[in-house]
């Protein structure tokens, strides 16, 4: 049997909560998908080779660089970016709050892929003090340094919502 | 990024079929191979993904071995219980490898066939400077130009660069065999050999050949014998997280039993040792390996052992600082395996 190479292809995928099928050329990565043709820009395209995290969100639970993930990689998977971690009545995730309560960020660009890293750094149980949050989001860069303010809300985070 | 077609492979045979076509890629991850796409590196016309693939993935305990599937991510490895025990080394240098975004995309298999971070090597095409990696008999920039971070070992004069893997200078330190598979079948490659310096493969005819894979073929899998061996990877680098390595050293060793009422430092009843980022594969110091056993673990009886066993290091006027870095590193790692720091 010889596969099929095809310049066209049809992803099902979850995105926030939503199902959709969205037809693509296989180059396409997450991240200009989401930002392109979806019009979710939250996700930032700051250094498009993984070395940001700026691109930063979640597949089936998993943080991964939006830029180094192509949609047709993504089927049958659910993909959550910043627009879909607040409540459905608007209220905000609990990292959304220590990040606020926390001034955790100054220009704010680096801020949703600091967000979705620090939701999976607690959810996998990589919270427990100041330098396994500074190992574990270390691929999210902050060029405004606002690092001790991260840890501090991505800290505050973990002891309102422990990690498995 | 230019365009290509795309398919999902059923079985691994079918993606190695689709592989006899030179322009086809395989992606797993994908988080090196779209970055060559972007740089030029490499170009496809074809891609054919084996990411869905059950066959490959897994980590499971197989009589006295351990058996890890090529699409096991870099954390899974880094956190699975069976390889922190029976594998620390390399468990170690996953987690070390890269942001726990990449690591979660970027597979073993795929890892130790990540190409140099030499920036000449790395620029967007056109490339703006002869290099002979991207185009054969250009010549090599980097050794008349900045080379501080390239080969001690193993260079030549058409390329100095060294290869970045942390996972493989552990797979190498840890005697792991590669599960190929091929046009003609499977085969295994032992990861001691996978990698080829440039001295390596200019004496094989191929100057700029850099592993053992053969075009068309697919890494399956990796089998490691476990080891209750304490083990370590030093990485040393320029911030304390997510970066390449200058130098790295993994290690493993036994000590000889305490006798009771005696004091001072253990003795060492076997001890393997390999660098990373000192050439363009994972250096075993199999000289130092002969000599460890019945050598107290301590820095002072470690030094001059290393020493001899680098006394062909070959630096570059600008790295020889790399020496002295990487003797240190695996020092270090035999003091820490061995429980001493």
């Amino acid at each position: 049997m010889t596969l099929d190479f095809t310049r066209r292809v049809e992803v099902a995928l979850r995105l926030n909560g939503h199902d959709l099928t969205t037809v693509v050329s296989p180059r396409t990565t997450l991240l200009d998908w989401l930002r392109e043709d979806i019009g979710l820009t939250g996700a930032k395209k700051g250094c498009n080779e993984g070395a940001c995290g700026t691109c930063t969100v979640l597949v089936d639970g998993r943080r991964m660089n939006g830029c180094l993930t192509l949609v047709v990689q993504c089927e049958g998977r659910s993909v959550t970016t910043v627009e879909g971690l607040a409540g459905a009545g608007g209220e905000l995730h609990p990292v959304q709050r220590a990040f606020a309560e926390f001034d955790a960020f100054q220009c704010g660009y680096c801020t949703p892929g600091q967000l979705l890293s620090a939701v999976a750094c607690i959810a996998e149980g990589h919270a427990a003090d100041d330098a396994s949050v500074r190992e574990w989001m270390s691929g999210n860069i902050c060029r405004c340094s606002a690092y001790p303010q991260i840890t501090a809300a991505v800290l505050a985070a973990a002891r309102e919502e422990p990690g498995r | 990024m230019r365009d290509f077609a795309y398919a999902r492979a059923g079985t691994a045979e079918s993606a190695v079929r689709t592989l006899a076509d030179p322009g086809t890629s395989v992606i797993a991850g994908g988080t090196e191979l779209l970055n060559w796409f972007r740089l030029g590196i490499a170009a496809a016309d074809n891609v054919v993904d084996i990411g869905g693939l059950d066959e490959l993935r897994g980590i499971a305990s197989d009589g006295d071995d351990l058996r890890i599937g090529a699409l096991a991510t870099l954390n899974e490895i880094g956190e699975h219980p069976l390889v922190t025990q029976a594998a620390g080394a390399l468990a170690s240098a996953c987690l070390q490898a890269a942001s726990a975004q990449i690591r979660n995309r970027a597979t073993i298999g795929g890892n130790v066939l990540q190409r140099t971070r030499c920036p000449y090597f790395r620029a967007e095409e056109p490339l703006p400077w002869p290099c002979n990696k991207r185009d054969p008999g250009s010549g090599c920039t980097s050794l008349a130009g900045r080379h501080e971070r390239q080969a001690i070992f193993g260079w030549t004069q058409d390329c100095v660069a060294v290869q970045p893997s942390d996972p493989a200078v552990a797979l190498a330190m840890l005697d792991a065999q590669a599960d190929v598979l091929g046009p003609a079948g499977p085969r295994t490659i032992p990861m001691r050999e996978f990698h080829l310096t440039q001295r390596e493969a200019a004496d094989a005819g191929q100057p700029m050949r850099e592993t053992r894979l053969e075009p068309g073929e697919l890494i399956t899998g990796y089998r490691l014998p476990a080891s209750a061996d304490g083990q370590a990877y030093v990485k040393v680098r320029e911030r304390a997280s997510y970066e390449y390595a200058i130098v790295s050293a993994a290690a493993a060793v036994r000590l000889d039993p305490v006798l009771p009422g005696a004091c001072g430092a253990g003795r060492i009843a076997a001890a393997r040792v390999a660098l990373g980022s000192v050439a363009q594969r994972p250096w075993r110091l199999t000289l130092a390996e002969a000599e460890l056993p019945g050598t107290p673990l301590t820095r002072e009886a470690l030094i001059p052992i290393i020493e001899r066993a680098m006394a062909d290091a070959a630096p570059l006027p600008q790295n020889g600082f790399k020496v002295t870095m990487a003797r240190n590193a695996a020092v270090r790692a035999l003091l820490t395996a061995g429980g001493a720091s």
